[in-house]
C-alpha cells in the first residue's frame, strides 16, 4: 500500500440505540502511515465508532471502508490486516507471555510473515517476563503485551481503544515511544481513541473531535488551536500603563509594537493559543449548540 | 476448516490441559468429583439392592462413570461463559480464524480433562469396588458409548454456554443438572423409581450414558434391574445420536449469534456489572 492511499473512509455513520442517537452522520478519513486520534469526553461515542470501524458492531446507518471492505463483513483476510487494542483485557491469565503470542502468531501465517516472539517480546519490553503467567504482570506490562498481540500479525491498521487509561506518567511516556516507533518504523496507520487532549497532540498526525456523536473539528494540532480558538493574547507595559490585545499573528503585532515605541515597550508578555483552550471551548460551544 | 486452524487449536487444547493439571485450583477441581465419588463407592460397596443379590457399589461404579462424563456438558457451558466475561472470546474474535481455534480448543482441553478425570476415578474405583466383570467387548462398549456421549453433550453444553448473559446466571444451570443426576439412575436402580420420572430421565443423555456404562462393565445377570431387563444397546445409540444432531445442527447458528455479538463495550458492561454485585 503506497503512502496517501485512504486506508479508512467513513461517510455519514449514524448509531442509533432505540429512540437515541448515539452517533450522526460522522464523517472522516485517515491516510496510509496517519495517526489519528478520535479526542472526546467520554460518552462522545469513541468507543461505538471504534468497535463499529474493527467490525465488532454493526452500525445504523452510512458507508464505511477500512483496508477496502465493509468491517461488517470482512472475513478472515480483512481481520489479518488489521490489529486491535481493546480496553481492559483481563483474559488468558494462566497462559505465560511467550506461550500466548506464539499461540496467536500460527494464526497469521497463512496471510502473512508474524512477528517472531521473542523480537516481539523485546521490542515492548517484556523480555524479562516472557515465561510468567500474564496474571502476575503489572497493568503497564499488560498494556504492552496487550499491543504486542495487537500487533503480531503486521497489521496494516492498529486501533488502539484508550490505550493509556489508567497509567503513571512514565509508563505512559514507554507507550507513546512505543505508538510513535510502529507508525514511523512500520508505516502502521494507526487510530486510537482518547479523552486525553496532551496524549492526542503528542502521538498523532491528526486529531478528530468528537462530541455528542458528532464530529467537531478535524486537521492537526496546529491547524486546530489556529483555526477555531484563533488568537493569541499579547500583553504589554508602555508608559506606566498595563495593555492587552488579541491578534491572529502575535509575532507580527509585537513587531509593530517595537517599530512603534522602541525600548518604551516593556514587560512584554505573548500567550499562544493553547490547544487546550481550544478543545474547551469547542466541546463547551458544542454542549451549547445542543442544548 | 484449514489445517493451520486445526494445529493452533489442538495447540490451544494441549496448553490449556497441561495448565489445568498444573494449576492448584484447577488440580483440586479434576481431584474433587472423583474422590468424592470414590468415598460414596466405598460406603455403598457392601450394601445391596433389594433381594437381587447386586451390591449398590457394583451397580453404581459404571453409572456414575457414565454421570461424568455428561458432566463435561456443564465445564464446556461453565467455560464458554466465563470466558466470554473474561475477553478471551473477544481476542479470539479479533485473531483471523479465531474463534475456530478457540472452539477446536476448548473441545480438545474438555474432553481430555474429561478423559483424565475418568481414569482418576476409574482405575482406584475398579479395587475398591467387587463384582465388575470388564472382559475386551466390554471395553469396546465403553469407548463407543464414552465417545458417542460426548458427541451429544458437548455441543450442547457449548450452546448453553453461549446463551446464560453471565457466569451467575449460568450458576444456575447446576440445578436442573443436579436434579437430572438424581432421576437418572446414577446411586440407585432406575427401576425402584415411579414410571413418570422413568420417562422422562430417558429424555436425556444423563440416563443413557450410566445405562451404556453398565452394560459395559456389569455381569450380564445384572440386566435383571434395568427397565425391560434389557441394556437397549440401540435405544442407547438413537437417543445419544439425537441429541447429537441437535446440538451440533444448534451449536454453530448459536456460537455465531453470540460471537457476533462480542465487542469490547460488551465485555466492559459484563464486567463493571459483575463488580457492582461483589461490592
Amino acid at each position: 500500500m503506497s503512502p496517501g492511499t485512504t486506508v479508512l473512509d467513513v461517510d455519514g455513520l449514524r448509531m442509533r440505540y432505540g429512540s437515541t442517537d448515539v452517533l450522526h452522520d460522522v464523517t472522516f478519513q485517515a491516510r496510509h502511515g496517519e495517526v489519528l486520534a478520535l479526542l472526546g469526553p467520554n460518552g462522545a461515542g469513541k468507543t461505538t465508532t471504534i468497535e463499529i470501524l474493527e467490525g465488532f458492531r454493526s452500525r445504523s446507518a452510512g458507508r464505511v471502508q477500512v483496508l477496502g471492505a465493509d468491517p461488517a463483513d470482512g472475513g478472515e483476510r480483512w481481520r489479518a490486516r488489521v490489529g486491535v487494542v481493546l480496553q481492559s483485557w483481563r483474559d488468558h491469565g494462566k497462559w505465560r507471555v511467550r506461550e500466548l503470542l506464539a499461540h496467536l502468531a500460527a494464526h497469521y501465517t497463512a496471510y502473512t510473515r508474524p512477528w517472531d516472539p521473542d523480537e516481539l517480546i523485546a521490542a515492548v519490553g517484556l523480555t524479562a517476563h516472557a515465561a510468567k503467567k500474564i496474571k502476575t504482570l503489572s497493568g503497564g506490562q499488560r498494556r504492552r503485551l496487550d499491543v504486542a498481540i495487537g500487533i503480531v500479525g503486521r497489521p496494516e491498521l492498529l486501533f488502539l481503544d484508550e490505550p493509556t487509561a489508567a497509567f503513571d506518567p512514565a509508563a505512559r511516556h514507554d507507550f507513546h515511544e512505543l505508538v510513535r516507533g510502529l507508525a514511523d518504523d512500520q508505516h502502521t496507520t494507526i487510530l486510537l481513541t482518547t479523552h486525553d487532549l496532551a496524549e492526542a497532540e503528542k502521538l498523532a498526525d491528526r486529531i478528530v473531535i468528537l462530541d455528542g456523536g458528532r464530529v467537531i473539528a478535524d486537521g492537526s494540532a496546529a491547524d486546530l488551536a489556529r483555526g477555531i480558538a484563533g488568537e493569541d493574547e499579547v500583553r504589554w507595559v508602555h508608559e506606566g500603563r498595563r495593555h492587552t490585545h488579541r491578534a491572529a499573528d502575535s509575532t507580527a503585532f509585537a513587531r509593530e509594537l517595537f517599530a512603534r515605541h522602541g525600548a518604551a515597550v516593556q514587560e512584554l508578555e505573548v500567550h499562544r493559543a493553547s490547544l487546550e483552550q481550544t478543545y474547551l471551548a469547542l466541546v463547551r460551544h458544542a454542549e451549547q449548540e445542543s442544548r | 476448516m484449514n489445517a493451520v486452524v486445526l494445529r493452533a487449536g489442538w495447540r490451544r487444547g494441549v496448553i490449556e490441559l497441561r495448565q489445568s493439571f498444573t494449576n492448584g485450583p484447577d488440580v483440586v477441581s479434576h481431584l474433587l468429583w472423583p474422590v468424592l465419588m470414590l468415598v460414596v463407592m466405598y460406603f455403598l460397596r457392601e450394601s445391596s439392592f433389594g433381594a437381587s443379590g447386586l451390591l449398590l457399589g457394583t451397580l453404581a461404579l459404571p453409572s456414575v462413570l457414565g454421570m461424568n462424563a455428561a458432566l463435561g456438558l456443564v465445564s464446556l457451558s461453565q467455560q464458554l461463559t466465563y470466558e466470554r466475561e473474561d475477553g478471551t472470546l473477544l481476542r479470539a474474535k479479533a485473531t483471523p480464524h479465531g474463534i475456530q481455534s478457540y472452539l477446536v480448543g476448548k473441545v480438545v482441553s474438555v474432553s481430555g480433562g474429561l478423559l483424565a478425570d475418568l481414569a482418576i476415578f476409574l482405575v482406584p474405583g475398579l479395587l475398591i469396588v467387587k463384582g465388575l466383570d470388564p472382559g475386551s467387548a466390554s471395553w469396546a462398549a465403553l469407548l463407543w458409548v464414552l465417545a458417542l456421549g460426548m458427541v451429544a453433550t458437548l455441543p450442547i453444553g457449548a450452546v448453553l454456554g453461549s446463551v446464560f448473559p453471565s457466569a451467575r446466571g449460568q450458576g444456575l444451570l447446576q440445578l436442573p443438572v443436579i436434579g437430572m443426576i438424581a432421576i437418572s439412575g446414577i446411586f440407585y436402580p432406575i427401576t425402584a423409581l415411579p414410571e413418570w420420572v422413568q420417562w422422562i430421565a430417558q429424555v436425556f443423555p444423563f440416563y443413557w450414558l450410566g445405562l451404556g456404562m453398565r452394560s459395559a462393565l456389569l455381569p450380564d445377570a445384572a440386566v435383571a434391574v434395568e427397565i425391560g431387563q434389557s441394556w437397549r444397546h440401540l435405544e442407547t445409540a438413537g437417543v445419544l445420536v439425537a441429541w447429537a444432531v441437535l446440538g451440533l445442527l444448534l451449536a454453530p447458528v448459536v456460537l455465531r449469534g453470540m460471537a457476533r455479538k462480542e465487542s469490547g463495550s460488551s465485555v466492559a458492561e459484563r464486567r463493571d456489572k459483575a463488580l457492582r454485585r461483589a461490592m
